[in-house]
């Protein structure tokens, strides 16, 4: 009966429509966390170095963002926002709420560069941005690299939340075979959960293994002090 | 009379709907509430089988950590909501939603609680086990208390996050804030600015206090030398 149910789930076309759907997913995900984290270090730096107008304007966007539920940003983006398809809406969404968590993680790094570092830079004639540049940001990046890999993971799961939007990710379009698989089988409970125990085991092995390397990668350099 | 997306009836008229509002706000405060009960329970719990000698224990604790970790929050509670009924488990939202979300971070309360318990000197327990004390008691009388102050500025975080997932009950009509918002948004006349302003305003008002009091708490801890490295890796949800 399993290896019927599993038949009737897995056929070459929808694995081939789940393979698209998981490199949407995956695409979504490391360009959101790319871009946020360019997006996040202007906003850690102002927050940090610029008390005056750019720092508070900083402080504010990573406030409001932190502390409102993704959900909203994503409802705001894909239904007030005219223009785009809803995957680049629901995309802009995500970089905008993980910025805000970038940003905090960034400047977690910032903070940990002694002081110092920028005494020194400065009697040997660097400007501030410079300073910045070339020797805060390197040190601080070197920190951060765990606390962004596991951000990747969190932004993959928090892709699962366009799937209500009709947005053509891993989870929407194992849902889509979920309603289309009535079709042409009678669908049983266990056609439902092999697909649930599926999707879910997708997930978890592609953010199990990228948190396995990130605690490796924590756990390497603790013993290097 | 203008047509804007901000328009002044559109605020008249949600105000006089803010009934509906306020409904979705005690849903979600209660959802949160029993969630985060949920979660503490299961961290405390889950925290101290990683903790123990017991390798069936540990591996347990780890296998429900990592299980719960590594896969969405909204899957789980889709699971819940579309395959349980199919075998005779037939919940209300209101379960779903507190359920979901506690054993969801559950995972994440279990590794700030075990993340607490490694960072007490071994020679506490060392010592009250010499004493006489068995490993339940020493963790009960002696650890934990002492873990509390540490992990208490995480585990604010992890009720942040808790109050903000509870919006994935929206996604199952859960008739939480972000439903409501939603749904009075589309049936009234598509008064979508106000809905969000005001929802997002509340969840404002219900996290911000607690993320900054995280924070201050965390700072003093840091300058009284109590802790040296947040213990932040666990606290991204």
């Amino acid at each position: 009966m399993l290896s019927q149910v599993i038949a009737d789930v897995f056929t070459p076309a929808n694995i081939q429509y789940l393979i698209i759907g998981l490199i949407i997913t995956l695409g979504i995900a490391v360009c959101t966390v790319l871009l946020s984290v360019l997006i996040g270090s202007v906003l850690a730096i102002c927050r940090n170095y610029e008390k005056i107008i750019l720092g508070k304007i900083a402080g504010v966007y990573i406030e409001i963002f932190r502390n409102t539920p993704l959900l909203l940003w994503i409802l705001v983006c894909v239904f007030t926002i005219r223009g785009g398809n809803p995957l680049l809406r629901g995309s802009l969404a995500l970089v905008l709420y993980t910025s805000s968590v970038i940003a905090e993680i960034v400047r977690g790094g910032l903070n940990a560069i002694p002081k110092g570092q920028f005494e020194a830079a400065n009697s040997q004639g660097f400007r501030f941005h410079q300073t910045i540049f070339y020797i805060v940001l390197p040190q601080c990046f070197h920190k951060i690299v765990p606390s962004l890999m596991s951000q990747i993971v969190t932004t993959i799961k928090d892709t699962s939340f366009l799937s209500q939007f009709a947005i053509m990710e891993f989870f929407y379009r194992s849902r889509i075979i979920m309603s289309s698989l009535s079709q042409s089988v009678t669908v049983t409970s266990l056609h439902v959960f092999v697909i649930f125990l599926f999707v879910a085991l997708v997930y978890f092995v592609i953010n199990f293994t990228l948190s396995s390397f990130v605690h490796g990668m924590q756990k390497k350099a603790l013993t290097s002090y | 009379m203008s047509n804007g997306p901000f328009a002044l009836w559109r605020w008249a008229r949600l105000f006089n709907d803010r009934g509906v509002f306020a409904e979705g706000l005690l849903t979600t405060l209660l959802v949160s509430a029993l969630a985060l009960s949920m979660a503490l329970i299961i961290g405390v719990v889950l925290g101290l089988c990683s903790t123990s000698r017991n390798r069936i224990l540990k591996t347990v604790a780890r296998v429900y950590v990592e299980f719960f970790q590594n896969t969405p929050l909204v899957i789980q509670v889709f699971f819940i909501y579309n395959a349980l009924p199919m075998i005779g488990v037939r919940w209300d939202v209101f379960t779903i939603g507190a359920v979901g979300v506690g054993v969801y971070h559950g995972a994440y309360v279990a590794e700030v609680v075990r993340a607490g318990i490694h960072s007490i000197p071994p020679g506490q327990s060392e010592a009250s086990r010499a004493q006489g004390f068995t490993h339940l008691q020493t963790m009960w009388y002696v650890v934990l208390p002492q873990t509390i102050q540490i992990i208490l500025p995480p585990l604010t975080n992890q009720a942040v996050n808790l109050i903000k997932n509870t919006s994935v009950l929206a996604i199952i009509a859960g008739g939480d804030l972000m439903y409501r918002a939603d749904s009075w948004a589309s049936n009234g006349a598509l008064s979508y600015a106000p809905a969000y302003i005001v929802t997002g305003l509340l969840y404002f008002i219900l996290c911000f206090p607690l993320a900054t009091w995280a924070r201050r708490y965390e700072e003093r801890l840091k300058s009284r030398d109590i802790i040296h490295e947040p213990l932040e890796e666990v606290v991204e949800c």
